[in-house]
């Protein structure tokens, strides 16, 4: 009776130490490659090409745990001065389980102001979220967030 | 009928970084959902929307079915004139809506 309650704590606790470690080192973007599924890491190399994504410069906001994944605010905050030498080109928010891996392309111009986009998305499960900013001088930087979702979306049959 | 709510302030300071919010109604069907049946729900999304100051666009989105119906849209601009937002959302079975909001800037 116990096992499976004390099994699911300690893998929490496992993901919760994975979680904490990824914070704390700045060069690793993603979790390792297997863990990935191939999509995103297909639909990431369709924007970034061979580029190096590095982790830092963009925030992303969306609240850890959702309970309706049929729309889930988030926002894409990037650091940066926005002048005409040094802004934010565009900002890719990606999924790791959705049926498709991209949620959304947007794209700044030098008078933004500010690199901050929001919108609502739908989760269809409990998965990672990846936003990727490509600057004006040509490099590419992410955020990841691990999100859980209660109830999916996108895939609920039609009454 | 489709309908857009827009938000943009109606004066702004030359130079200000103003923040337009934008909403179009729009189921956004994923094309993912299956009636009872087995039948798949074709996909009816919107597809793409752009902003346009005074005739330059300021700002554009590629939209996926992850994104939520009734898109709902916010970013920055820096006000630099009085003028003119257009708005303007295309997407599947020949979606196109348009939506304009106009600022007066001191």
């Amino acid at each position: 009776m116990r096992r499976p309650e004390s099994s699911t704590r300690r893998r929490f606790l496992g993901l919760a130490g994975s979680a904490a470690v990824i914070g704390a080192a700045p060069v690793v973007t993603l979790r390792p490659a297997a863990a990935t599924p191939a999509t995103l890491a297909t639909a990431i190399r369709n924007v970034v090409g061979g580029a190096v994504v590095r982790t830092g410069k963009v925030k992303l906001d969306i609240p850890p745990l959702v309970e309706n994944g049929n729309t889930v605010p988030m926002t894409v905050s990037v650091s940066s001065p926005m002048t005409p030498d040094d802004y934010v080109k565009s900002i890719h928010v990606f999924n790791e389980k959705n049926p498709q891996p991209n949620i959304g392309n947007f794209y700044l111009d030098t008078q933004a102001g500010r690199a901050q986009v929001s919108t609502r998305i739908r989760l269809a499960d409990s998965q990672k979220i990846v936003a990727i900013a490509h600057l004006a001088d040509g490099s590419f930087w992410s955020a990841s967030v691990d999100v859980v979702v209660t109830l999916a979306a996108c895939t609920e049959e039609v009454i | 009928m489709p309908s857009a709510l827009i938000n943009v302030p109606k004066r702004a300071k030359r130079g200000e970084i103003i923040e337009i919010k934008t909403l179009m109604s729009h189921i956004m069907e994923t094309g993912y959902r299956h009636l009872a049946s087995g039948e798949v729900v074709p996909r009816d999304i919107i597809t793409s929307f752009t902003c346009r100051y005074n005739g330059a666009e300021i700002f554009r989105a590629d939209l996926f079915p992850a994104i939520a119906a009734n898109p709902f849209i916010t970013f920055f601009t820096t006000a630099t004139e009085s003028g003119k937002f257009e708005f303007e959302w295309i997407g599947d079975s020949g979606f196109s809506e348009t939506a304009s909001a106009s600022i007066s800037v001191e």
